[in-house]
Protein backbone atom coordinates (compact mmCIF):
# COMPACT_ATOMS: atom_id res chain seq x y z
CA UNK A 1 0.00 0.00 0.00
CA UNK A 2 2.87 2.12 0.98
CA UNK A 3 4.83 1.56 -1.99
CA UNK A 4 1.91 1.87 -4.09
CA UNK A 5 1.20 5.37 -2.64
CA UNK A 6 4.74 6.13 -3.07
CA UNK A 7 4.40 5.44 -6.55
CA UNK A 8 1.45 6.94 -7.20
CA UNK A 9 3.17 10.28 -5.99
CA UNK A 10 6.11 9.71 -8.31
CA UNK A 11 4.36 9.27 -10.77
CA UNK A 12 2.26 12.87 -10.18
CA UNK A 13 5.36 14.45 -9.96
CA UNK A 14 6.92 13.28 -12.81
CA UNK A 15 3.77 13.89 -15.24
CA UNK A 16 3.64 17.76 -13.44
CA UNK A 17 7.30 17.65 -14.54
CA UNK A 18 6.41 16.98 -18.05
CA UNK A 19 3.79 19.37 -18.28
CA UNK A 20 6.64 22.25 -17.28
CA UNK A 21 9.00 21.12 -19.35
CA UNK A 22 6.16 21.06 -22.46
CA UNK A 23 4.82 24.20 -20.99
CA UNK A 24 8.67 26.15 -20.95
CA UNK A 25 9.39 24.20 -24.39
CA UNK A 26 5.71 25.70 -25.92
CA UNK A 27 7.14 29.35 -24.73
CA UNK A 28 10.32 29.10 -26.38
CA UNK A 29 8.79 27.57 -29.52
CA UNK A 30 6.21 30.24 -29.79
CA UNK A 31 9.01 33.17 -29.77
CA UNK A 32 8.96 33.10 -33.79
CA UNK A 33 7.94 36.58 -33.74
CA UNK A 34 10.61 38.64 -35.30
CA UNK A 35 11.39 41.98 -32.99
CA UNK A 36 11.89 43.88 -36.50
CA UNK A 37 7.91 42.99 -37.43
CA UNK A 38 5.38 45.13 -37.42
CA UNK A 39 3.92 42.58 -35.40
CA UNK A 40 6.21 42.60 -32.50
CA UNK A 41 4.59 45.74 -31.59
CA UNK A 42 1.31 44.47 -31.44
CA UNK A 43 -0.53 42.74 -28.17
CA UNK A 44 -1.82 39.81 -29.85
CA UNK A 45 -2.30 38.88 -34.06
CA UNK A 46 -6.06 39.52 -35.54
CA UNK A 47 -7.38 36.40 -33.12
CA UNK A 48 -5.84 35.79 -29.57
CA UNK A 49 -2.23 34.15 -30.48
CA UNK A 50 -3.25 30.70 -29.19
CA UNK A 51 -5.95 30.53 -31.97
CA UNK A 52 -3.78 31.87 -34.56
CA UNK A 53 -1.33 29.10 -33.65
CA UNK A 54 -3.33 26.51 -33.91
CA UNK A 55 -5.91 27.89 -36.69
CA UNK A 56 -3.92 30.27 -38.86
CA UNK A 57 -4.02 28.07 -41.90
CA UNK A 58 -8.06 27.58 -41.54
CA UNK A 59 -8.89 31.25 -41.58
CA UNK A 60 -6.23 31.60 -44.24
CA UNK A 61 -8.16 28.81 -46.54
CA UNK A 62 -11.05 30.46 -45.90
CA UNK A 63 -10.30 33.77 -47.05
CA UNK A 64 -8.76 32.45 -49.66
CA UNK A 65 -11.97 31.21 -51.54
CA UNK A 66 -14.07 34.40 -49.97
CA UNK A 67 -11.40 36.87 -52.23
CA UNK A 68 -11.09 34.30 -55.39
CA UNK A 69 -14.48 33.63 -55.90
CA UNK A 70 -16.23 36.60 -54.00
CA UNK A 71 -13.66 39.28 -54.46
CA UNK A 72 -13.63 40.12 -50.74
CA UNK A 73 -9.59 40.95 -50.52
CA UNK A 74 -8.92 43.70 -47.64
CA UNK A 75 -10.39 41.52 -44.29
CA UNK A 76 -8.66 41.09 -41.59
CA UNK A 77 -7.74 37.67 -42.39
CA UNK A 78 -5.99 38.39 -45.70
CA UNK A 79 -2.75 36.56 -46.61
CA UNK A 80 -1.22 39.90 -47.45
CA UNK A 81 -2.06 41.36 -44.03
CA UNK A 82 -0.01 38.03 -42.04
CA UNK A 83 3.20 39.17 -44.69
CA UNK A 84 2.92 43.25 -44.16
CA UNK A 85 2.53 42.48 -40.41
CA UNK A 86 4.81 39.52 -39.86
CA UNK A 87 8.00 40.41 -42.73
CA UNK A 88 11.49 41.21 -40.56
CA UNK A 89 13.50 44.11 -41.73
CA UNK A 90 17.36 43.19 -42.02
CA UNK A 91 19.85 45.98 -41.03
CA UNK A 92 19.31 48.11 -44.03
CA UNK A 93 16.01 48.28 -43.21
CA UNK A 94 14.84 45.93 -45.96
CA UNK A 95 12.20 43.21 -45.66
CA UNK A 96 13.54 40.09 -45.51
CA UNK A 97 11.20 37.16 -46.81
CA UNK A 98 9.16 35.34 -44.48
CA UNK A 99 9.80 32.44 -45.83
CA UNK A 100 12.87 32.76 -45.88
CA UNK A 101 15.72 30.84 -43.37
CA UNK A 102 14.73 31.90 -39.61
CA UNK A 103 11.90 34.29 -40.32
CA UNK A 104 8.69 33.86 -38.96
CA UNK A 105 6.54 31.25 -41.50
CA UNK A 106 9.81 29.21 -41.83
CA UNK A 107 11.04 29.00 -38.62
CA UNK A 108 7.88 27.45 -36.70
CA UNK A 109 7.26 25.44 -40.05
CA UNK A 110 10.87 24.56 -40.34
CA UNK A 111 10.58 23.23 -36.53
CA UNK A 112 7.10 21.47 -37.22
CA UNK A 113 8.33 20.02 -40.78
CA UNK A 114 5.20 21.35 -42.57
CA UNK A 115 6.22 22.80 -45.83
CA UNK A 116 4.48 25.70 -47.19
CA UNK A 117 3.32 26.18 -50.09
CA UNK A 118 1.90 29.35 -50.14
CA UNK A 119 4.67 31.10 -50.83
CA UNK A 120 4.76 29.67 -54.68
CA UNK A 121 2.58 32.39 -55.67
CA UNK A 122 2.41 35.00 -52.85
CA UNK A 123 4.49 37.28 -52.67
CA UNK A 124 6.64 37.04 -49.48
CA UNK A 125 7.88 40.73 -49.06
CA UNK A 126 5.31 43.07 -49.25
CA UNK A 127 5.34 44.55 -52.17
CA UNK A 128 2.88 46.99 -53.03
CA UNK A 129 0.48 45.60 -49.70
CA UNK A 130 -0.93 48.67 -49.36
CA UNK A 131 -2.24 49.19 -53.13
CA UNK A 132 -6.00 47.79 -52.47
CA UNK A 133 -6.64 50.34 -49.85
CA UNK A 134 -4.74 53.06 -51.13
CA UNK A 135 -6.85 52.41 -54.56
CA UNK A 136 -9.83 52.34 -52.30
CA UNK A 137 -9.19 55.34 -50.39
CA UNK A 138 -7.80 57.48 -53.76
CA UNK A 139 -11.13 56.74 -55.26
CA UNK A 140 -12.98 57.35 -52.00
CA UNK A 141 -11.98 60.73 -52.63
CA UNK A 142 -11.87 61.21 -56.14
CA UNK A 143 -14.24 58.20 -57.92
CA UNK A 144 -17.35 58.18 -59.08
CA UNK A 145 -20.26 57.19 -56.36
CA UNK A 146 -20.43 53.38 -57.56
CA UNK A 147 -16.82 53.11 -56.66
CA UNK A 148 -16.92 54.90 -53.68
CA UNK A 149 -19.55 52.74 -52.35
CA UNK A 150 -17.35 49.87 -52.57
CA UNK A 151 -14.24 51.84 -51.10
CA UNK A 152 -15.92 52.63 -48.27
CA UNK A 153 -16.53 49.19 -47.10
CA UNK A 154 -13.04 48.34 -47.81
CA UNK A 155 -11.03 49.99 -44.92
CA UNK A 156 -8.33 47.66 -43.24
CA UNK A 157 -8.96 46.74 -39.69
CA UNK A 158 -5.17 47.36 -38.80
CA UNK A 159 -5.55 50.92 -38.47
CA UNK A 160 -2.64 52.60 -39.21
CA UNK A 161 -2.93 52.44 -42.79
CA UNK A 162 -5.03 54.25 -44.83
CA UNK A 163 -8.62 55.49 -43.57
CA UNK A 164 -11.28 55.41 -45.83
CA UNK A 165 -13.99 57.95 -45.52
CA UNK A 166 -17.38 56.75 -46.43
CA UNK A 167 -19.82 58.46 -48.38
CA UNK A 168 -17.64 61.17 -48.90
CA UNK A 169 -17.08 61.48 -53.05
CA UNK A 170 -21.01 61.49 -53.85
CA UNK B 1 -16.08 31.49 -33.86
CA UNK B 2 -13.75 33.91 -31.59
CA UNK B 3 -14.90 36.69 -34.06
CA UNK B 4 -18.46 36.36 -33.47
CA UNK B 5 -18.35 36.22 -29.68
CA UNK B 6 -15.65 39.22 -29.87
CA UNK B 7 -17.92 40.85 -31.39
CA UNK B 8 -20.34 40.74 -28.51
CA UNK B 9 -18.13 41.63 -25.89
CA UNK B 10 -14.98 41.91 -27.47
CA UNK B 11 -13.10 42.75 -23.87
CA UNK B 12 -14.43 40.32 -21.58
CA UNK B 13 -14.92 37.27 -24.31
CA UNK B 14 -11.07 37.80 -25.00
CA UNK B 15 -9.85 38.12 -21.59
CA UNK B 16 -11.43 35.06 -20.40
CA UNK B 17 -9.96 33.21 -23.01
CA UNK B 18 -6.61 33.82 -23.36
CA UNK B 19 -6.84 33.25 -19.27
CA UNK B 20 -7.97 30.20 -19.80
CA UNK B 21 -5.47 29.74 -22.15
CA UNK B 22 -2.36 30.82 -20.52
CA UNK B 23 -3.05 29.03 -17.19
CA UNK B 24 -3.73 25.71 -18.92
CA UNK B 25 -0.42 25.96 -21.07
CA UNK B 26 1.24 27.03 -17.88
CA UNK B 27 2.53 30.41 -18.96
CA UNK B 28 2.79 32.68 -16.52
CA UNK B 29 0.18 35.97 -15.87
CA UNK B 30 2.75 38.01 -17.33
CA UNK B 31 2.77 36.86 -20.93
CA UNK B 32 -2.06 37.37 -20.77
CA UNK B 33 -2.38 40.69 -22.68
CA UNK B 34 -4.93 41.76 -23.01
CA UNK B 35 -5.35 43.13 -26.50
CA UNK B 36 -7.80 44.70 -27.11
CA UNK B 37 -6.83 47.06 -29.45
CA UNK B 38 -6.66 45.18 -32.62
CA UNK B 39 -10.32 43.44 -32.20
CA UNK B 40 -11.68 47.15 -31.70
CA UNK B 41 -10.36 48.59 -35.00
CA UNK B 42 -11.70 45.39 -36.62
CA UNK B 43 -15.00 45.79 -35.39
CA UNK B 44 -14.90 49.05 -36.72
CA UNK B 45 -13.95 48.18 -40.38
CA UNK B 46 -17.33 47.32 -42.34
CA UNK B 47 -17.16 44.17 -44.17
CA UNK B 48 -17.43 43.74 -48.18
CA UNK B 49 -20.17 41.69 -49.84
CA UNK B 50 -19.08 39.17 -52.52
CA UNK B 51 -19.49 40.51 -56.03
CA UNK B 52 -23.37 39.59 -57.63
CA UNK B 53 -24.53 39.92 -61.37
CA UNK B 54 -25.71 43.14 -60.59
CA UNK B 55 -22.71 44.15 -62.88
CA UNK B 56 -20.89 42.08 -65.57
CA UNK B 57 -17.36 43.74 -66.71
CA UNK B 58 -16.13 44.38 -70.11
CA UNK B 59 -14.78 46.24 -72.66
CA UNK B 60 -15.21 48.01 -76.10
CA UNK B 61 -11.62 47.87 -78.21
CA UNK B 62 -12.20 50.53 -81.08
CA UNK B 63 -9.41 49.14 -83.77
CA UNK B 64 -9.92 53.09 -85.60
CA UNK B 65 -8.15 54.28 -82.49
CA UNK B 66 -5.84 52.24 -81.53
CA UNK B 67 -2.31 52.85 -83.07
CA UNK B 68 -0.06 50.94 -84.57
CA UNK B 69 3.35 50.75 -83.09
CA UNK B 70 2.08 51.59 -79.99
CA UNK B 71 2.53 49.36 -77.10
CA UNK B 72 1.02 51.29 -73.93
CA UNK B 73 -1.84 48.75 -73.25
CA UNK B 74 0.74 45.94 -73.10
CA UNK B 75 3.24 47.49 -70.95
CA UNK B 76 0.61 48.46 -68.53
CA UNK B 77 -0.96 45.38 -68.17
CA UNK B 78 2.96 44.04 -67.08
CA UNK B 79 4.03 46.44 -64.91
CA UNK B 80 0.49 46.05 -63.18
CA UNK B 81 0.46 42.44 -62.77
CA UNK B 82 4.01 41.79 -62.00
CA UNK B 83 4.55 40.60 -65.64
CA UNK B 84 7.42 42.63 -66.12
CA UNK B 85 9.37 40.88 -63.24
CA UNK B 86 9.89 37.40 -65.61
CA UNK B 87 13.34 36.86 -66.67
CA UNK B 88 14.23 34.31 -68.95
CA UNK B 89 15.52 30.82 -67.55
CA UNK B 90 19.09 30.46 -67.09
CA UNK B 91 20.30 28.45 -70.69
CA UNK B 92 16.69 28.81 -72.18
CA UNK B 93 16.63 29.62 -75.54
CA UNK B 94 15.69 33.18 -76.52
CA UNK B 95 12.96 33.15 -79.12
CA UNK B 96 11.67 30.01 -77.36
CA UNK B 97 11.36 32.22 -73.98
CA UNK B 98 9.86 35.02 -76.12
CA UNK B 99 6.55 32.41 -77.17
CA UNK B 100 6.28 31.33 -73.81
CA UNK B 101 6.70 34.21 -71.64
CA UNK B 102 3.28 34.77 -70.01
CA UNK B 103 1.07 37.44 -71.71
CA UNK B 104 -2.15 38.56 -70.77
CA UNK B 105 -2.94 41.06 -73.87
CA UNK B 106 -1.17 41.05 -76.67
CA UNK B 107 -0.96 43.43 -79.83
CA UNK B 108 -2.30 41.87 -83.23
CA UNK B 109 -1.91 42.67 -86.48
CA UNK B 110 -4.56 42.13 -88.99
CA UNK B 111 -3.67 43.13 -92.90
CA UNK B 112 -6.48 42.77 -95.80
CA UNK B 113 -5.04 40.98 -98.74
CA UNK B 114 -6.85 42.83 -101.13
CA UNK B 115 -6.90 46.55 -99.92
CA UNK B 116 -3.82 46.09 -98.31
CA UNK B 117 -5.06 47.92 -94.91
CA UNK B 118 -3.75 47.13 -91.39
CA UNK B 119 -5.95 47.03 -88.24
CA UNK B 120 -4.10 47.54 -85.04
CA UNK B 121 -5.97 45.88 -82.11
CA UNK B 122 -4.97 44.46 -78.15
CA UNK B 123 -6.05 41.12 -77.82
CA UNK B 124 -6.52 39.64 -74.51
CA UNK B 125 -9.23 37.09 -72.24
CA UNK B 126 -12.73 37.97 -74.11
CA UNK B 127 -14.59 37.46 -70.82
CA UNK B 128 -17.01 35.21 -72.30
CA UNK B 129 -20.73 34.72 -70.98
CA UNK B 130 -19.82 30.72 -72.09
CA UNK B 131 -16.24 30.34 -71.87
CA UNK B 132 -14.86 27.20 -73.70
CA UNK B 133 -12.46 27.31 -70.74
CA UNK B 134 -14.48 26.64 -68.15
CA UNK B 135 -16.22 23.85 -69.94
CA UNK B 136 -12.98 22.02 -69.92
CA UNK B 137 -11.25 22.20 -66.96
CA UNK B 138 -11.69 19.03 -64.90
CA UNK B 139 -10.78 20.44 -61.52
CA UNK B 140 -12.93 23.65 -61.45
CA UNK B 141 -10.18 25.65 -60.92
CA UNK B 142 -10.97 27.97 -64.72
CA UNK B 143 -14.28 29.55 -63.76
CA UNK B 144 -16.84 32.91 -64.36
CA UNK B 145 -17.03 35.08 -61.38
CA UNK B 146 -20.32 36.40 -60.85
CA UNK B 147 -19.82 39.72 -62.41
CA UNK B 148 -18.51 38.02 -65.43
CA UNK B 149 -14.80 37.77 -65.02
CA UNK B 150 -13.19 34.58 -66.48
CA UNK B 151 -10.20 33.78 -64.28
CA UNK B 152 -8.31 31.02 -62.65
CA UNK B 153 -8.35 29.58 -59.07
CA UNK B 154 -4.65 28.73 -58.63
CA UNK B 155 -5.15 26.68 -55.83
CA UNK B 156 -6.95 24.29 -57.88
CA UNK B 157 -5.36 24.28 -60.78
CA UNK B 158 -3.13 21.35 -61.91
CA UNK B 159 -2.06 23.08 -64.94
CA UNK B 160 -3.21 20.42 -67.61
CA UNK B 161 -3.69 23.42 -69.94
CA UNK B 162 -6.87 22.04 -71.25
CA UNK B 163 -8.07 25.77 -70.91
CA UNK B 164 -5.41 26.78 -73.30
CA UNK B 165 -6.42 24.12 -75.67
CA UNK B 166 -9.41 25.57 -75.85
CA UNK B 167 -9.92 29.32 -75.79
CA UNK B 168 -10.21 30.51 -79.50
CA UNK B 169 -8.30 33.48 -78.37
CA UNK B 170 -4.93 32.28 -77.52
CA UNK B 171 -4.95 34.26 -74.54
CA UNK B 172 -3.64 31.77 -71.91
CA UNK B 173 -0.26 31.62 -70.51
CA UNK B 174 1.32 28.90 -68.43
CA UNK B 175 3.78 29.35 -66.36
CA UNK B 176 7.07 27.19 -66.84
CA UNK B 177 9.50 28.14 -63.89
CA UNK B 178 9.65 29.42 -60.14
CA UNK B 179 8.05 32.89 -60.00
CA UNK B 180 11.46 34.68 -58.13
CA UNK B 181 9.50 37.87 -57.90
CA UNK B 182 5.78 38.29 -57.76
CA UNK B 183 3.43 41.48 -56.14
CA UNK B 184 1.46 41.19 -53.41
CA UNK B 185 -1.54 42.45 -55.70
CA UNK B 186 -1.44 39.77 -58.23
CA UNK B 187 -0.07 36.37 -56.70
CA UNK B 188 1.42 34.01 -59.42
CA UNK B 189 3.12 30.67 -59.65
CA UNK B 190 4.72 27.80 -61.52
CA UNK B 191 2.27 25.10 -62.91
CA UNK B 192 -0.75 27.21 -63.07
CA UNK B 193 -2.53 28.65 -65.97
CA UNK B 194 -3.44 32.84 -65.82
CA UNK B 195 -4.40 35.15 -68.48
CA UNK B 196 -6.06 38.74 -67.80
CA UNK B 197 -8.45 39.23 -65.10
CA UNK B 198 -9.87 42.21 -65.51
CA UNK B 199 -7.85 43.98 -63.18
CA UNK B 200 -9.76 42.10 -60.89
CA UNK B 201 -7.93 43.11 -57.77
CA UNK B 202 -8.43 47.05 -58.68
CA UNK B 203 -12.55 46.25 -59.39
CA UNK B 204 -12.65 45.07 -55.89
CA UNK B 205 -11.06 47.79 -54.53
CA UNK B 206 -13.10 49.96 -56.16
CA UNK B 207 -11.67 51.28 -58.71
CA UNK B 208 -13.21 51.84 -62.22
CA UNK B 209 -11.14 50.97 -64.82
CA UNK B 210 -7.84 48.59 -65.87
CA UNK B 211 -4.55 49.38 -66.42
CA UNK B 212 -4.77 48.89 -70.35
CA UNK B 213 -7.69 51.12 -70.69
CA UNK B 214 -6.42 54.40 -68.32
CA UNK B 215 -2.60 53.88 -70.42
CA UNK B 216 -4.45 54.14 -73.89
CA UNK B 217 -5.76 56.83 -72.80
CA UNK B 218 -3.48 58.35 -71.06
CA UNK B 219 -1.49 58.24 -74.58
CA UNK B 220 -4.63 60.13 -75.99
CA UNK B 221 -5.76 56.96 -78.22
CA UNK B 222 -8.97 56.14 -76.12
CA UNK B 223 -9.47 53.12 -77.81
CA UNK B 224 -10.50 51.26 -75.03
CA UNK B 225 -13.34 51.64 -73.26
CA UNK B 226 -13.67 50.00 -70.08
CA UNK B 227 -17.28 49.30 -68.11
CA UNK B 228 -20.25 47.69 -67.13
CA UNK B 229 -22.33 46.05 -69.68
CA UNK B 230 -25.54 45.46 -67.49
CA UNK B 231 -25.30 49.79 -67.02
CA UNK B 232 -27.50 51.18 -69.40
CA UNK B 233 -25.80 54.59 -68.63
CA UNK B 234 -22.37 53.06 -68.59
CA UNK B 235 -20.27 55.21 -71.01
CA UNK B 236 -19.34 51.62 -72.33
CA UNK B 237 -22.88 50.86 -73.10
CA UNK B 238 -23.18 54.46 -74.53
CA UNK B 239 -20.34 53.52 -76.65
CA UNK B 240 -21.52 49.99 -78.21
CA UNK B 241 -25.13 51.93 -78.73
CA UNK B 242 -23.79 54.78 -80.84
CA UNK B 243 -21.28 52.91 -83.44
CA UNK B 244 -21.47 49.05 -84.76
CA UNK B 245 -19.09 46.48 -82.86
CA UNK B 246 -18.67 42.77 -82.85
CA UNK B 247 -17.13 39.80 -81.06
CA UNK B 248 -14.07 38.61 -82.57
CA UNK B 249 -15.12 34.51 -83.13
CA UNK B 250 -18.82 35.11 -82.94
CA UNK B 251 -19.91 32.57 -85.06
CA UNK B 252 -18.46 30.48 -81.62
CA UNK B 253 -21.83 32.21 -79.69
CA UNK B 254 -20.17 32.25 -76.87
CA UNK B 255 -21.44 36.55 -75.76
CA UNK B 256 -17.91 37.72 -75.11
CA UNK B 257 -17.37 40.83 -72.72
CA UNK B 258 -15.07 42.36 -75.11
CA UNK B 259 -16.21 43.81 -78.03
CA UNK B 260 -14.45 45.38 -81.21
CA UNK B 261 -15.46 48.08 -83.46
CA UNK B 262 -14.06 49.25 -86.34
CA UNK B 263 -12.97 45.29 -87.60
Amino acid sequence: MAIATHRGRLVVIGLAGALFALAAQAEEVGGFVLESSKAAKLDNCVEPTEYMRRNHMELIRHQRDTTVYGGIRSTKHSMAGCVTCHVGYGADQQPVPVNGDHQFCEACHDYAAVTLNCFDCHATVPKGEGWNHEVAALHAHAGSGASAEVAGVLALPAGPRVQVEEGESK
Amino acid sequence: MTQRQAKVDPAGVDRDRRDFLGAAAGVTAASVAPGLMLHRLAEAAPRTEPVTDEHRWGMLVDTNKCADGCNACVEACNRENGLNLQSKPLGADLEKWQDQRAVWIRKVKLQDNVSGHVTSLPLMCQHCEHPPCVDVCPTGASFKRADGIVMVDRHTCIGCRYCMMACPYKARSFIHDQVEHKLTRAPRGKGCVESCNLCAHRLDAGGTTTACAEACSAEGHKAIIFGDLKDENSPLRQALGAQPSRQIRDDLDLNTGVRYAGV
